[in-house]
């Protein structure tokens, strides 16, 4: 007996056969690719293996394929200069290096203040500890600073002699944990320019100086609400 | 009865047989009509406010690369009318192998407010409100109840019995925010970004409840930026300018961060309290603070899971 109900029975379960045929192939198929892909996988790694190899033994390569751009630590343009006030007879008014008075004063060694100083420096304004002016400039050489044990080190390189005494500091900025950047996270794409020291600090005075608050987000709720007199719920009070 | 008695002569134009049943029907469908007026009213709003192609844009992840093209040149036409400015809006994508994670130094921060300003800059936020993404909370030491803190403080900063706490969106790993959208208009991308889809967002301010960091800001009205304030250098997810009545969030600028730069807020300290980097890289400057810094994170109890830490040193 030939039904339709019949017919439609038959033809639902042929394909829900055939969709179960289907999805089980699909299956296997995929288990058939896993170790493939597995084997990219691992290929690739060992593609990346020798070329990390070759990276350490030749530094330079290494830094052209993964960090293609620098760090940038600013650093101070060399010796300061000192300002003169007056002017020579042409009208140029001189800029002169520390030597130039230097080189013919014996220096002091025990001074730590400019208060006791009779000409010069006396403006300065000088709160680091209890060091004495020449425990970071050089005696020797009065155009460049010295490390505590004596080692001259050249203005530009004055972050070598503030970590002397911040070490951890100078840990810090050395994973970026301390101290101002710029440019780039991914060095990969951009180079990173990091402050200095002396960029924030004032080396004869170091500590961070306050600042003014000069921006504030205007809040909804921070607005004193000039039309709202009911005050359901709020604290009361007797402005009005 | 007979059918004489009844003449069909002329009558004034009344319902003949106006029964009661048919009074309380034209009654009720007079009501409802009014109601389906009123409730399909705000479509008159809609159609003023936005586009016809603006009202058929779907959501941002079923945009294809055609159609995402002309939304884009729809947007950047828009800002040319609007705000008479030349921007070009990128669709930044996720760099594979990142997970940004943002860290600021409690000792260091002092409060300046330099990191608000910057945002508001990058951001296109409403000059009118000096709106930001970020707030810096005046914190008394001692606490981390930022109920006991204020944004409101002036003046020269840092006050001696004070330390700084600035917050923006912590782009959590379990966001309540993106949980309790109506329309999946914000979501976690794979970099940890929380994002929104501005013009997917119906404005019911969900999220900006459930956000237990203030984290989110609603746009009560058009922004408002001069011409040549406007930063052109825009996302489609990042600092496009927001239309009116959507909410909005920190994205760790991510149409700079996507492209390997800092975030403004990070570049803008002067105090450097700011430290940013991808967490799956374990040479990271992020990586050593995490590692070796004592670091915590805001809320803990409510297992937001964070992608923000504070520290001191």
């Amino acid at each position: 007996m030939l039904r339709p109900t019949n017919l439609i029975f038959a033809a639902t379960s042929i394909l829900v056969v055939f969709m179960i045929a289907v999805v089980v192939s699909k299956r296997a198929g995929q288990d058939g690719l896993a170790p493939v892909a597995e084997d990219i996988r691992s290929g690739t790694r060992q593609e990346l293996r020798p070329a990390a190899d070759t990276g350490s033994s030749k530094a330079s390569t290494t830094s052209a394929t993964t960090r293609t751009h620098p760090v940038i630590i600013r650093q101070p343009d060399g010796p300061p200069r000192v300002k003169l006030t007056g002017f020579d007879p042409q009208g140029r008014s001189g800029e002169v290096a520390c030597s130039t008075c230097h080189s013919v004063r014996q220096p002091n060694l025990e001074n730590k203040t400019p208060e006791t100083l009779d000409e010069f420096h006396q403006g300065l304004v000088v709160n680091h500890g209890k060091l004495a002016c020449y425990a970071c400039h050089n005696p020797e050489d009065s155009d460049s600073l010295k490390l505590a044990d004596g080692t001259k080190v050249a203005y530009q390189d004055v972050m070598t002699m503030c970590s002397q005494c911040h070490g951890p500091q100078a840990t810090a900025f050395a994973h970026g944990a301390h101290g101002g950047m710029n440019g780039h996270w991914d060095l990969t794409r951009g180079p990173q320019m990091k402050n200095n020291c002396v960029d924030c600090h004032d080396p004869h005075s170091p500590a961070y100086p306050k600042m003014m608050v000069g921006f504030k987000p205007k809040d909804r709720f921070n607005a004193p609400r000039a039309d709202h007199h009911d005050h359901e719920g709020a604290e009361s009070h007797d402005d009005h | 009865m007979t059918t004489t008695e009844t003449p069909q002569k002329p009558s004034l134009p009344i319902v003949e047989n106006f029964t009661r049943r048919a009074a309380v029907k034209g009654a009720f469908a007079t009501l409802g009509a009014g109601a389906f007026v009123a409730a399909i009213s705000p479509l008159r709003q809609a159609a003023r406010n936005s586009s016809a192609a603006e009202f058929m844009q779907t959501h941002y992840s079923e945009l294809s690369p055609e159609q995402k093209a002309d939304v884009i040149a729809r947007l950047e036409a828009e800002a040319k009318e609007k705000y008479d400015a030349d921007v070009t809006i990128a669709d930044d994508r996720p760099i594979p192998g990142t997970k940004f994670v943002y860290a600021i130094n409690l000792s260091v921060c002092n409060g300046n407010g330099k990191c608000v300003e910057a945002c508001h800059k990058e951001n296109n936020h409403d000059r009118d409100t000096n709106q930001s993404y970020i707030r810096v909370i005046e914190m008394p030491k001692g606490t981390m109840d930022m109920e006991k803190g204020s944004t409101t403080y002036t003046g020269a900063v840092p006050k001696d019995d004070k330390f700084y706490l600035p917050v923006q969106c912590q782009q959590c790993d379990e966001p309540p925010c993106v949980d309790v959208c109506p329309v999946k208009a914000t979501w976690k991308e794979e970099d940890g970004i929380v994002v929104v889809d501005y013009n997917w967002c119906i404005g019911c301010r969900y999220c900006e409840a459930a956000c237990p960091y203030h984290a989110r800001r609603f746009n009560w009205k058009k922004p408002e930026v001069p011409a040549k304030e406007v930063n052109p250098d825009q996302s489609y997810l990042s600092n496009r300018i927001r239309p009116v009545g959507v909410v909005e969030k920190c994205t760790y600028c991510l149409h700079r961060t996507r492209r390997g730069k800092l975030p403004a807020c990070l570049e803008a300290c002067p105090t450097g309290a700011r430290v940013f980097g991808n967490i799956l890289d374990p040479k990271s400057n992020i990586r050593w603070i995490l590692e070796n810094k004592r670091v915590y994170i805001l809320k803990e109890e409510l297992g937001t899971k964070p992608a923000f830490f504070y520290y001191f040193d």
